[in-house]
C-alpha cells in the first residue's frame, strides 16, 4: 500500500472519481460509500439505544405518571427523585439485595464454581466430563421462561423434586429463602460462561510453565496459585465484571418470586418494574433507571479499560516495541496497522 | 509475563517440595498412598454433587412430558406421545410458537443486514472516529439494557405507536443488540483478505456487489454465528415482549410461557411441560449445529 487515506481533502487529484477511494479501501467504498453502510445500524442504535438513555435522564428529572394530571402535564422537580431514593427504605433495601444476589451468585458462586470445573476438567476426558458439561451448559442455554419455571416446580412446596429428595414435604423454600432461592438458582443458571472463559484461560497457560512446576515437585494449590493464577488474571477480572453487569441487570428472578414474598427478593430491576410500570410512577422509575444506568457506567468502563490494556500488553511482547497506539478499544488484533492518518 | 518474580516463588516451592522426596520411609509412603486415595474419593464425591445440581432441576423438563399423569415431581413417566398431540390442538401454544420464530427470523435479519454493511465498512475505510465509535457502542450496549430502560423503551414505542406490532419489539431488540454484532463481525472481517475485493473491483463489480458475491461467501461463518446469537437472544427474551406487546394472541412463547403458570388456578403440567420442551428444542439444535460446525470461540469483547 503505497498512498495512505486522504481524510483532508474530499476529491484526490490524481483523476480517481470523486470521493475517491483510497488505495487501502479495496472494495472501492470511498468515505461516502462507507458512512452510507453504516447508517442504517447507527439510525437504529441512535433510536432504540442512545434516546432511551438520554430520555432516562430526562424523565427521571420529573414527576411523569402512567396516570393522573401527572401525565399529562408532568412539571420538572430536578433533582428530587434522586433526593428522594436516597431516603426511599424500599428502594435501599432492593440495593441491599440486588448486591447481596450479585455478591452470592456471580463473584462468588458462579465465578468459584466455574473455575473448580474448568480446573477439574483441564485433562481430562471421558463420558462423565462430557455429561457434566454438557448439563452446565444446557442450563445456561435454555429460555429463561423455562428454566425459570423448573425452578418453580423444583422447589415446589406439595411435590417439588426437591422436597422429595430431602424428605422435607411443605418446605417453602420461595417463600421461607427466597434470596437463597434465586442465587441458589443463578449460579445453575449462569457457571457454563465462567466454566468456559476459564477453560479457554488455562488452555492458554504455557504448557512448559506448567511442567517445569510439576518437574520442581509443587503440588497442585503450588501449581495453581504460583504459576496458573498469574497467568489467567486478566482472565479472571473480565470474567467478574461481565457476570456482574449481567447478574445485576438479570430480570428472570422476577419469573421465580415476582419479588416477593412481601419484597423480600425484590432485586433493582424487579422494584424499578414494580415502582415504574406496577405503580406506574413513571417519573420516579426513570430516576431509579437513572442511578442503574450509573453503576452499569461504572463497571463497564473499568472492563473496557482493561480489555485496552490487555490488548496493549499483548501486543508488546510480541512485536518487542511499545505499542504504538492508544487505548485501541476498537483495534482487533493482529489488524495491519493503517498507515497513519492524512498526508496530504 | 513476568518471569522474575515467577521463578522465585517456583523456587521457594522446589524447596518445600523437594523435602519430603528426600525421606522416602516406607510408613509416610503409605499416608500418602491412603491420603492421595481420599482425595481422589473427595474430588469424586464432589463431583458427584454438582453434577446432581445440573441434571436434579433439568429431570422434569425430561420426564413430564412424556408422562400420562405429570405431576410437579419428576418421576419414570409412564410413557406416552399424547402430550404433544394436545399441544398441537392448544391455538395459544402453537400461536406463541409463531410469533418467537417472527420475532426472532426479524430480528436475525435485520441484525445481520445492518451489522454487516456497517462492519465492513468499519474494517475498510477507516472513517474519522471509528475506535471511538465502537467504543462508545459497545458501552452503550453493554449499560443500556433492557431493565434499565425499561421506561423510556416503553414511552418510545408508545410515541411511535409501535405498542403491540411484531416491528416495535424487533426494533428495540435489534437496537440493543447491533453494537455487538458490529463488534464480532468487524473482527471476522478484519482477518479476511482484501485481495479477492481488490481484483473484483478492477473487474468493475460495485462495492455493494463485491460484498455480496467476494466478502459474504467469506464471512459466513460469522455471519451465521451472529444469526444465530441474535436468534438465541430474541427466541429466550421476555422483557421486551412483556412490556410491549399487549394482546395476548401476538404474546411470543417466552410469555406464553410465563401466564401459563401464573394465570388462573391449577396449572396444566401436562401442557406447560410439553411446550418447554417443544420450545426448547431449536435453541438446544442451534447450539448443537453451531459449536458441531464451528466449534465454540469466544469473540470480540467477550475475549479476555
Amino acid at each position: 500500500m503505497a498512498t495512505t487515506a486522504s481524510s483532508a481533502e474530499p476529491a484526490p487529484p490524481d483523476g480517481t472519481p470523486p470521493g475517491g477511494p483510497p488505495e487501502q479501501d479495496a472494495a472501492g467504498l470511498g468515505r461516502r460509500g462507507a458512512a452510507l453502510f453504516v447508517v442504517p445500524a447507527l439510525v437504529l442504535v441512535a433510536l432504540f439505544l442512545v434516546l432511551p438513555a438520554v430520555w432516562t435522564l430526562y424523565l427521571g428529572s420529573t414527576d411523569y405518571r402512567l396516570t393522573g394530571i401527572p401525565a399529562v402535564d408532568p412539571s420538572f422537580v430536578g433533582t428530587d427523585n434522586l433526593t428522594r431514593a436516597l431516603g426511599d427504605s424500599g428502594f435501599l433495601r432492593s440495593l441491599w439485595l440486588t448486591l447481596l444476589f450479585v455478591l452470592g451468585s456471580a463473584v462468588i458462586g458462579q465465578a468459584g464454581l466455574g473455575f473448580a470445573l474448568a480446573w477439574w476438567m483441564r485433562e481430562r476426558t471421558g463420558w462423565l466430563k462430557t455429561t457434566l458439561e454438557a448439563l452446565v451448559m444446557l442450563a445456561w442455554i435454555l429460555p429463561s421462561s423455562v428454566v425459570a419455571f423448573l425452578w418453580i416446580a423444583f422447589l415446589d412446596r406439595d411435590g417439588g423434586t426437591l422436597n422429595a429428595l430431602l424428605h422435607t414435604p411443605g418446605a417453602a423454600w420461595l417463600l421461607d429463602h427466597p434470596m437463597l432461592s434465586i442465587v441458589v438458582y443463578n449460579i445453575w443458571r449462569g457457571t457454563a460462561f465462567s466454566m468456559m472463559l476459564y477453560s479457554a484461560a488455562l488452555g492458554n497457560v504455557p504448557a512448559s510453565h506448567l511442567e517445569t512446576a510439576r518437574l520442581a515437585g509443587a503440588n497442585g494449590w503450588q501449581l495453581l496459585r504460583d504459576v496458573v493464577l498469574p497467568c489467567v488474571r486478566g482472565h479472571v477480572l473480565t470474567n467478574l465484571l461481565l457476570i456482574s453487569l449481567w447478574t445485576f441487570n438479570d430480570f428472570t428472578p422476577f419469573l421465580i418470586t415476582a419479588g416477593g414474598p412481601d419484597g423480600a427478593s425484590e432485586i433493582l430491576p424487579v422494584h424499578i418494574y414494580k415502582t415504574a410500570l406496577g405503580n406506574g410512577e413513571l417519573g420516579y422509575g426513570a430516576a431509579l433507571s437513572f442511578l442503574m444506568l450509573l453503576i452499569n457506567l461504572v463497571v463497564a468502563v473499568i472492563y473496557l479499560r482493561l480489555l485496552g490494556r490487555g490488548r496493549r500488553a499483548r501486543r508488546r511482547p510480541a512485536a518487542d516495541v511499545p505499542a504504538p497506539r492508544g487505548p485501541g478499544a476498537g483495534d482487533a488484533p493482529g489488524r495491519p496497522d493503517d498507515p497513519g492518518e492524512a498526508t496530504a | 509475563m513476568s518471569t522474575p518474580a515467577h521463578g522465585s516463588a517456583l523456587r521457594a516451592d522446589q524447596d518445600r517440595a523437594a523435602a519430603p522426596h528426600e525421606a522416602p520411609g516406607g510408613a509416610s509412603e503409605g499416608r500418602r498412598a491412603v491420603l492421595r486415595l481420599l482425595r481422589g474419593v473427595g474430588a469424586y464425591v464432589l463431583v458427584a454433587l454438582v453434577l446432581a445440581f445440573f441434571a436434579l432441576p433439568l429431570l422434569w423438563l425430561a420426564a413430564a412430558p412424556f408422562d400420562r399423569n405429570p405431576g410437579i415431581t419428576a418421576s419414570l413417566p409412564e410413557f406416552t406421545l399424547r402430550n404433544f398431540e394436545r399441544l398441537w390442538h392448544s391455538t395459544d401454544a402453537v400461536h406463541s410458537l409463531a410469533s418467537s420464530l417472527v420475532l426472532a427470523v426479524g430480528s436475525a435479519v435485520l441484525v445481520v443486514g445492518c451489522s454487516a454493511l456497517a462492519a465492513y465498512a468499519l474494517s475498510r475505510v477507516r472513517i474519522r472516529g471509528r475506535d471511538g465509535i465502537l467504543y462508545a457502542l459497545l458501552l452503550l450496549s453493554s449499560i443500556v439494557t433492557g431493565t434499565a430502560a425499561m421506561v423510556p423503551v416503553f414511552l418510545l414505542a408508545a410515541g411511535l405507536n409501535l405498542v403491540d406490532s411484531y416491528l416495535g419489539v424487533i426494533l428495540v431488540l435489534t437496537g440493543g443488540l447491533l453494537p455487538a454484532a458490529i463488534f464480532i463481525l468487524k473482527d471476522f472481517m478484519d482477518t479476511t483478505p482484501r485481495s479477492y475485493e481488490e481484483s473484483a473491483r478492477v473487474f468493475g463489480a460495485s462495492p455493494l456487489r463485491v460484498l455480496k458475491d467476494v466478502v459474504v461467501p467469506v464471512v459466513r461463518p460469522g455471519l451465521a454465528t451472529v444469526g444465530v446469537w441474535t436468534v438465541a437472544q430474541v427466541w429466550g427474551n421476555f422483557l421486551i415482549p412483556f412490556l410491549l406487546l399487549r394482546s395476548p394472541d401476538k404474546s411470543p412463547a417466552a410469555v406464553v410461557m410465563y401466564t401459563f403458570y401464573t394465570e388462573g388456578g391449577q396449572p396444566d403440567l401436562a401442557l406447560i411441560s410439553t411446550f418447554s420442551l417443544l420450545y426448547s428444542l431449536p435453541v438446544v439444535l442451534m447450539f448443537l449445529f453451531v459449536s458441531r460446525r464451528y466449534g465454540f470461540r469466544f469473540h470480540g469483547g467477550i475475549k479476555g
